[in-house]
């Protein structure tokens, strides 16, 4: 089938195209690897990266960013600013302005129309929508003309990028999605699998979980891209398995997602095949303390809520020692390679967002020892074990299963064992772990242990919402069914009336300047979290793809329009 | 006989409805949760909506009884409507993936050619490799050849399949480049370059569940000849001047070919459940590899329809086997 459909991708490109576009399709076929299966081609209907970044060749936001986090127009003439007077003088409302001419694949014109549609599709109470925040405080859309689209929010929003803007929020069709609207959402199987879209590529076959064949869009508004004919992306196996298809044996030319331990990435990039590439957003994995108890011991609804202080962590001398005691830099050798650097910030770029806080990065064993001891901390029975009025210095300190983040619990007990601390561990299944079922005691929510480590970001350079989740009312509490972002049950009215004014700032060194500020609260001023590493996406591509810029704030299919093959 | 595979097949309805039941239990009582797969830039509250959408926060005996109504009544109307042109199902609910939001039996169809192929090999080259070395080995016991087949019997057993597998993909794959590592579900075989291209891509899963199947089965052959060479019918024909050939291959083998292939049709649902490890390192895609997916996306209808599958094929193939085993030795009698 794959060589009718590549017959076919020439044929329609010699047929639409006028000679001189004759670049178009040119360079055969481009294979991507997935180590998870591509499930759904809907954004709106997954949230999982593999789905979004595989629907990314397809479906088109209006605006995207590029690897630097700077908006870029994609389906737009340009990006509406309040100079140019697209972005209402109050900010109550954005206007965005179609390209003109602009083609579904299936050679139907684009009108404003769809993205009207695609905000009630989003919408819709009952579709169950992923990307619902990204149209959060919108109050309507509207079509002013075919081609001229106004968002209004229901105040004013010091970020108006979000509703249409990267590949979470792409524009549908509206004549494929209309009878998909609400409940009937999912069992749209042909739209959800095979969207008709306006990027360089189109879905010509989808086996679920396993491969989504695409061929060159011939609608696409640049008639001499994309290069390759047809695009293969196949999922499954694991990062080694998709690292090695490109690095060593070259079946593929891109993998995303190959983070595999640094001796291997070493090995493989001397086949000499293929090269890694890594681009940092905002992940960091981190240690979150828990500032409330979560002793077995205490009445069930009570236990990790803020009505009992945790005993040992409360105070901020032992944070700051734990902190202290932890080598980075070995952290990230053990566990990342060139796909990580330390870090001491829970918001560790872009340029401008991230603080200059890097006092965490030095291991300093002996000022977390004195620390201890100022606390109160000593070890009175000579067992190796500090202790406090007839109490042990002893935490919890769980994780979910996967290897990297074993390596660095044992490597963070020795680092605690040797400042006195006993540490237990435990690492608990991702499903469960990131599950949220109120039911179970080892959600990170509940937070039943002392200390827990995963990895968090934030979905855009500007790190507003992501930001929100510090406040005092996102606790996870027994009354909001253990639901909420605040893990830590952080709770500073100085942070709360900080962040309101962050919702009300529009100039942009002002935003920057709160954001670090309130960056520095929950990590150095408090050490309420402890930043570790601050994680990049690895993937790999061949030595015979050109044209890959990876991209951390938008999909790393971002410009695949624009890759080509080397000769 | 008749009676008997009728009153079989009576009694497995009852069981089958207890097993489906208690599958669904435990799926739905094992922690996890169909939203752990969403990243947590994602809200609580959108959260829910979306497990509401999915209908996952039904009471477990609704979305039981709903799955049945799906599973025995929706979905083979589906399959009549697309034979013969009906319209019984009326577009009602099929049972839709979690994960995906794809009707479950698409994609075991999509899924079941490329398992039969690859695994139904394997399992054939297993049966092929594993039968003459179980018969040679008992003939000659204790010699060199029987010491061998030991040997490979006793790797093919211990070494497990990732391990196995992931070596022959760095020595055929890596160094030597004869095959690739990633198998292409989407390849029609319809010239001689496409069915090279095939067996090419099928080698190495092939050569890995192979191994381990020949282990298992050349085990019992050899021991169930064993267990026949020493029969008083073996002298008498060897008595009565018959060749060695005669004797081993007409008399012999046949009669310990019984319990040989009970074990061969009993590991055929094995088949249908895929290789979960070796198709996942292959990236065969096939059954086993859905199946480890959506367990670990927690999708419940996707594990329940499947191992409720794999529970009938079981059922299936031990009746099968029971049937068989009259077939070949006249002396059973099930009436």
């Amino acid at each position: 089938m794959k060589l009718r459909t590549a017959l076919m991708g020439a044929v329609a490109v010699l047929g639409l195209a006028p000679a001189a576009f004759a670049e178009r399709g040119a360079d055969g076929e481009v294979k991507l690897t997935f180590p998870q299966a591509v499930s759904i081609m809907n954004p709106y209907l997954s949230g999982g990266t593999k789905d979004i970044y595989a629907s990314s060749m397809v479906l088109e936001p209006l605006a995207g960013l590029d690897p630097e986090g700077v908006l870029i127009p994609k389906l737009v003439t340009e990006i509406p600013t309040l100079e140019n007077g697209g972005v209402s003088e109050d900010r109550t409302s954005i206007t965005w302005k179609l390209l003109p001419d602009l083609k579904w694949s299936d050679g139907t014109p684009v009108t404003a129309e769809d993205a009207v549609f695609t905000w009630q599709y989003c919408t819709h109470p009952e579709g169950g929508c992923s990307q619902a925040t990204k149209f959060e405080g919108v109050a309507s859309v509207e079509a002013l003309d075919a081609s001229t689209i106004k968002v209004t929010f229901d105040g004013p929003k010091a970020n108006p990028y979000t509703a249409f803007v990267s590949a979470l929020s792409p524009v549908l069709q509206k004549s494929q999605f209309e009878s998909c609207l609400g409940a009937a959402a999912p069992t749209c199987t042909d739209a959800n699998n095979m969207p008709i879209g306006t990027g360089p590529f189109m879905v010509t076959g989808f086996a679920v979980n396993d491969t989504v064949s695409l061929a060159a869009n011939p609608n696409y508004r640049d008639p001499a891209k994309p290069a390759f004919a047809t695009a293969v992306i196949k999922g499954g196996g694991d990062a080694e398995g998709s690292a090695r298809a490109v690095m060593e044996t070259g079946e593929f030319d891109y993998a995303w997602n190959t983070q595999i331990p640094p001796d291997s990435q070493a090995a493989m990039a001397a086949a000499g095949k293929g090269q890694f590439v890594v681009a940092f957003g905002t992940l960091v994995e981190r240690l979150e303390t828990n500032t409330t108890d979560p002793d077995p011991a205490l009445p069930e609804g009570e236990r990790s809520t803020a009505k009992h202080p945790h005993p040992i962590l409360s105070d901020i001398r032992v944070r700051t020692a734990l902190s202290k005691a932890i080598d980075r830099s070995i952290l990230v050798e053990v566990g990342y390679g060139a796909g990580g650097k330390p870090t001491c910030n829970v918001i560790p770029g872009p340029e401008g967002w991230a603080s200059d806080n890097d006092g965490c990065i030095a291991q300093d064993m002996e000022g977390a020892k004195a620390l201890l001891d100022e606390a109160g901390w000593i070890d009175t029975n000579g067992d190796g074990v500090r202790d406090k009025d007839g109490k042990k210095l002893k935490l919890l300190y769980q994780t979910t299963v996967n290897p990297i983040r074993q390596d660095f619990q044992a490597l963070i007990k020795d680092w605690w064992t040797e400042l006195g601390v006993e540490v237990e561990l435990k690492a608990i299944d991702p499903g469960v772990f990131f599950g949220g079922d109120p039911g179970s005691p080892d959600t990170f929510q509940k937070f039943y242990a002392d200390i827990e480590m995963y990895a968090n970001n934030s979905e855009s350079p500007d790190p507003e919402s992501y930001l929100g989740q510090y406040q005092c009312k996102n606790a996870p509490t027994p009354e909001t069914q253990w639901q909420g972002e605040n893990i830590n049950r952080f709770c500073n009215p100085e942070y709360d009336a900080l962040y309101a004014t962050l919702a009300t700032t529009t100039d942009i060194a002002e935003r920057q300047a709160i954001a670090k500020k309130l960056n520095d609260m929950v990590t150095k001023d408090s050490m309420i979290v402890i930043p570790l590493v601050h994680r990049g996406t690895l993937s790999a591509h061949s030595l015979a793809l050109g044209g890959v810029q990876i991209n951390a704030w938008d999909t790393e299919m971002w410009n695949v329009a624009d890759w080509f093959r080397v000769k | 006989m008749l009676t008997f595979t009728l009153r079989r097949l009576l009694l497995a309805i009852p069981t089958l409805l207890v097993i489906s039941l208690v599958i669904f239990l435990l799926v739905d009582l094992a922690p996890g949760s169909p939203m752990s797969e969403i990243p947590l830039t994602v809200p609580p509250d959108v959260r829910q909506k979306m497990i509401e959408a999915l209908g996952a926060d039904q009471p477990v005996f609704v979305r039981y009884f709903l799955w049945l109504r799906q599973f025995f009544w929706v979905e083979p109307a589906y399959v009549i409507d697309h034979w013969f042109g009906t319209s019984l199902a009326a577009g009602e609910q099929r049972i839709l993936s979690w994960q995906s939001r794809s009707p479950v039996f698409t994609i075991i169809g999509q899924r079941l050619p490329q398992t039969l192929t690859v695994i139904g090999t394997a399992y054939l080259v297993g049966i092929l490799i594993a039968l003459p070395i179980g018969i040679y080995s008992a003939y000659r016991q204790y010699s060199l050849f029987d010491q061998g087949g030991t040997l490979f019997a006793m790797i093919g057993f211990s070494v497990p399949t990732f391990f196995s597998g992931t070596l022959f993909i760095i020595i055929f794959a890596v160094w030597l480049g004869w095959f690739p590592t990633k198998y292409d579900t989407q390849l029609v075989v319809n010239d001689w370059e496409s069915f090279v291209k095939q067996v090419k891509q099928m080698a190495l899963p092939v050569m890995t569940l192979g191994l381990a199947n020949a282990a298992a089965i050349s085990r019992y052959m050899r021991s169930s000849m064993l267990d026949n060479m020493t029969m008083d019918y073996v002298r008498t024909a060897r008595a009565k001047g018959m060749s060695e050939r005669t004797v081993v291959l007409k008399h012999v083998l046949r009669n310990s070919l019984i319990p040989v292939v009970t074990v061969i049709a009993l590991g055929i649902p094995s088949i249908f459940g895929g290789a979960i490890i070796t198709e996942n390192l292959f990236g065969v895609n096939g059954i086993g590899a859905a199946l480890i997916g959506a367990i670990r996306a927690s999708d419940l209808p996707m594990v329940q329809t499947l191992a409720f599958i794999f529970a009938v094929l079981i059922v299936l193939f031990n009746l099968i086997a029971d049937i068989l085993y009259g077939l070949l030795d006249p002396r059973i009698r099930y009436d």
